[in-house]
């Protein structure tokens, strides 16, 4: 399948279409044939879209013992599933593993083993592993936990109805969790070109030889990375000076070598101005500080940015204030204007990622049913782009914290002090964990390391539990392993604890003591 | 000091940016160059009339050479484009008007305004003219509107589109923009570009971190920051000479631990900062390890790039900062790595693990494996050694410096108190 095919699609992704494991999870997320169950008079939950947030919400509060129905109008699983973590997620193990083969003679010490990636193998594998974790998604599993599933656009009808496939849902409360799809770049020549996005890209069965990725965020660094250790020739055209402009600039530029590394050209402060053809290539015209230059490709894949799903939703008729760019208007605990509809996800966020939906789903389920005062601003959130290196982050960035009148010191480990990380040949990166200036408070931390999604969780917890760096040095951490660099900087903390008069005292005590 | 001698025309007093042929001027390796005649006249490789002939000529060219939105303007506003023709002191290569190296610039004319101070009419005419040059900077204008100086601008295109973020050899160019008594940079910019700092603790030192080793030491070529603190500083209990001692440290530091395992690295053998390289090369193994050098990057420490080319001038520039650990580096160069001194001076770089058999600049034509070595010097190299090692020995550039107004006003607007800056002459 190619971009052209791909994006028939329009602008909500496709069920997958390839035969076999697509099948399968067809039958979890879309079933042929469902039938809508009878609606209910009157349900004390009515979630508006099945993806990540939709799915926590419609299983906490029915298994809480609340009337629940949950609409899809696609596919459920939600982008998470179906075109987002999961796919991707399966096709940068594949990539991480043909990068490794290619540092052979780092683990050997002998020749490059030299493999060309299959790429359909590849593709099979991401969809057989999509299907089988679908199951947790299926409108099946749903029914059973006692959710009534709807499949059918969803409209207000009014502040406490919503109208689906002609039935109407009467409500105590609400959520919208309709999510948010891809921008569509505004580029002269790519529509009439073709495009992929990641609604479509995981679509894709023949590998294209050349890549052009617009977007230098966490998309366009995930894809660029994966496709060119997937044997693609990838540039990367990223209009910011830096990739990830929300991250470290340190993290940045490491990510940047390491794009580099896999052999992909990458392009800051570039702006992609115009795509034409020529035949079957895709002639795309860039701008680098106002030098034109040429690059010719045979797919664009645009991950730049996404903006969330509020059309059609009649929100007027149930008076749900809503802005196109930033979608439903909440306040700190979710609700709407309308004070019996919430909104969670990335249909309300800035911060759109599964984990956030997710936790804001939890949320609602306790301030809308349970009367509860939950807030959003008490999050902690982590987050983390999958690159190889990995870069992730949570709690303040320095600059927020230097804007936000709080003096902070940085601890910063490299991933190369790292016994385990050295043994492992993955010692690029560093844990920079922030506190507040003379205490040992956490406030943010960030970690470039081959697992830092994982390291990120033990900081995570630091924060929400309350525990500070000296803690932190005197829990045990297993030798070797990598997460080793957090306690590192906590020892760094420690010692910086030891003042000249303690470090005096301590001496006269030994000399005499001897 | 020679590099300086040789490299100018005494035409228009421009300096060439590199030893290659047909180099053009860089404005940055001008300034330097003018700050090194006032030393070499100190130190006599040259008598103080032909120190204030060749600063004339090149101040002479500066004031007269067209300043506009031509493409082949000399210079704009008060600033100047990055590379410019030897000869003709036009424009080459489509460069950008650079903040930073017009702040280089800059500084080298206002140190012949501190030193020539004689009554002549030679020295006086240098005086009013450094004077005219500084005062007719914009530097707001560089800020396009927003909070952050840009680094550069291009006639038709306008500001290049980013600006200075996180510590940086910026300080220079914002303490001479804040002490403008023309155009003078709003003292609220200077806190909005040091709130991108990061304080940081780095193999347990304490440091303002900034990973090209030459960040630390750029502005301090003019600047006697011993001892005196802006509000960044007082909050850390430090000040920005003592940051650049702990930054040297940490290279030292970083070629101890060479967690990369480059070949040449250890206490006595550092400097890692942008500069050239041996070129791009895809990557590669030896022995099991990983390389894939690189042309002219922007190396540092601790997170790279690093391909294993150092940089001993960088070291030889950090001596004010530590001589303890930077005289026994040099004396390790020179013993283990003669190649990297030719009788012109400190190399740009070298690459001690570059593999090379004999053939390329490295080689020496003798066959001998030696890895990489520079072609050329470069201006904005041998100026800070001779510069700081002139520090160093006498503080010449420090004195005259403290003693400059633009200088004393913008460290005072950049809210700098206390030490030499307490009993400066308003």
């Amino acid at each position: 399948m190619t971009a052209a095919e791909a994006n028939d699609s329009g602008s909500r992704p496709a069920m997958p279409v390839t035969p076999g494991y697509d099948v399968a999870l067809a039958a979890n997320v879309r079933p042929p044939g469902w039938t809508n169950p009878k609606p209910a008079s009157n349900y004390h939950l009515v979630i508006i879209g099945a993806g990540p947030a939709g799915l926590v919400a419609a299983a906490g509060a029915a298994a809480l013992g609340a009337r629940v129905a949950l609409v899809e109008r696609n596919l459920l699983g939600g982008d998470c599933l179906n075109v987002g973590c999961v796919p991707s997620k399966a096709l940068l193990r594949s990539a991480r593993f043909y990068a490794d083969l290619d540092q052979a003679p780092t683990f050997t010490g002998g020749a490059p083993m030299g493999s060309d990636a299959d790429f359909p193998a590849v593709m099979e594998r991401m969809r057989r592993l999509r299907a089988h974790l679908s199951r947790h998604d299926s409108a099946e599993r749903f029914q059973s936990l006692g959710v009534d599933v709807f499949i059918g656009e969803a409209a207000f009808a009014g502040p406490r109805l919503i109208q689906v496939a002609g039935a109407g849902l009467p409500f105590s409360k609400a959520v919208i969790a309709t999510g948010a799809r891809p921008s569509r770049p505004d580029i002269a020549g790519l529509d009439e070109c073709g495009y992929l996005t990641n609604e479509t890209v995981f679509n894709l069965t023949e590998r294209p030889r050349r890549l052009l990725v617009i977007g230098g965020g966490p998309l366009g660094c995930e894809m660029a990375q994966a496709f060119a250790r997937l044997g693609c020739s990838v540039t990367i055209a990223n209009k910011e000076r830096y990739f990830l402009p929300d991250e470290e600039r340190d993290a940045a530029e490491i990510l940047a070598n390491a794009l580099r590394r896999d052999g992909i050209e990458v392009r800051h402060n570039t702006v992609v101005t115009g795509v034409s053809r020529e035949g079957m290539e895709k002639r795309v015209r860039l701008v680098n500080d106002h030098q034109e230059s040429t690059v010719v490709v045979d797919e664009i894949l645009a991950g730049v940015g996404r903006v969330p799903n509020v059309a059609g939703l009649n929100l007027e008729a149930a008076g749900i204030a809503y802005d196109q760019k930033r979608g439903v208007l909440v306040d700190d605990h979710l609700r709407t204007s309308n004070r019996r509809v919430y909104a969670v996800g990335d249909v309300a966020l800035e911060r759109k990622f599964t984990h956030m939906a997710e936790a804001t789903a939890r949320m609602v389920i306790q301030n809308a049913l349970f009367m509860g005062r939950k807030r959003l601003s008490s999050l902690t959130i982590p987050w983390c782009t999958y690159t190889d290196p990995e870069i992730a982050h949570v709690g303040l960035y320095v600059q927020d914290g230097r804007k936000g009148g709080h003096p902070l010191k940085t601890f910063t480990i490299p991933m190369s002090d790292v016994d385990r990380a050295v043994l492992d040949g993955e010692d690029e990166g560093f844990v920079k964990i922030h506190v507040r200036e003379g205490t040992d408070t956490i406030l943010g931390a960030t970690i470039v390391a081959r697992h830092a999604g994982e390291m990120i969780n033990e900081i995570s917890l630091a924060m929400v539990a309350g525990i500070g760096l000296k803690t932190i040095s005197q829990v045990i951490h297993s030798y070797p392993t990598q997460a080793e660099a957090i306690r590192k900087a906590a020892d760094a903390y420690q010692r910086t604890r030891v003042s000249p008069f303690l470090a005096w005292l301590s001496r006269r005590w030994l000399a005499w003591s001897r | 000091m020679g590099y300086f001698l040789r490299a100018a025309n005494p035409a228009n007093g421009l300096i060439a940016d590199s030893s290659r042929d047909s180099a053009p001027c860089s404005i940055a390796a001008t300034g330097l160059g003018l700050a090194a005649y006032a030393v070499g006249a100190e130190r006599g490789f040259l008598s103080r009339g032909d120190a204030a002939a060749r600063t004339l000529a090149a101040l002479r060219f500066l004031s007269d050479s067209p300043q506009g939105e031509e493409e082949d303007a000399t210079g704009h506003r008060g600033f100047y484009y990055h590379f410019l023709d030897m000869q003709t002191g036009r424009r080459v290569w489509q460069c950008e008007l650079s903040m930073i190296d017009t702040a280089i610039l800059i500084a080298g004319v206002l140190t012949t305004g501190c030193y020539f101070t004689a009554e002549g009419n030679d020295e006086r005419e240098i005086r009013e003219c450094a004077r005219f040059l500084y005062e007719r900077v914009d530097w707001p204008w560089a800020t396009a509107g927003g909070s952050v100086l840009r680094m550069g601008w291009k006639p038709g295109a306008g500001f290049l589109s980013y600006g200075w973020e996180g510590y940086s050899e910026a300080m220079l160019l914002y303490i001479l923009a804040l002490g403008s008594p023309t155009h003078p940079l709003p003292p609220d910019r200077y806190g909005a570009w040091t709130r991108t700092y990061q304080w940081e603790n780095l193999y347990g030192i304490d440091v303002l971190f900034a990973a090209p080793l030459f960040i630390h030491q750029l502005s301090h070529i003019w600047i006697d920051f011993r001892g005196i603190q802006d509000a960044f500083m007082r909050e850390k209990s430090c000040d920005y000479f003592e940051n650049s001692r702990r930054a040297t440290q940490i290279q030292q530091q970083y070629a101890m631990r060479n967690p990369r395992s480059f070949a040449g690295y250890d206490e006595h053998c550092w400097g890692i900062t942008a500069g050239l390289g041996p070129g791009f090369t895809p990557r590669q193994y030896e022995h099991g390890l990983e390389r894939q050098y690189h042309g002219y990057v922007a190396r540092g420490v601790p997170f790279g790039p690093d391909d294993g080319t150092l940089a001993p001038w960088a070291a030889a520039a950090s001596m004010p900062f530590a001589p303890e650990i930077v005289a026994p580096t040099l004396r390790h160069v020179r013993d283990r790595h003669p190649h990297a001194i030719s009788a012109n001076g400190l190399l740009t770089s070298f690459n001690p693990g570059f593999k090379n058999n004999g053939g390329g600049a490295g080689g020496g034509g003798d066959g001998a494996i030696r890895g990489w070595l520079s072609p050329e010097h470069q201006g904005v190299d041998q100026g800070p050694v001779a510069l700081m090692l002139e520090n160093h020995r006498s503080g010449l550039l420090w004195r005259l410096m403290r003693g400059c107004p633009a200088i004393v006003a913008g460290l005072r607007r950049a809210g700098f108190r206390k030490g030499w800056l307490g009993s400066a002459s308003r």
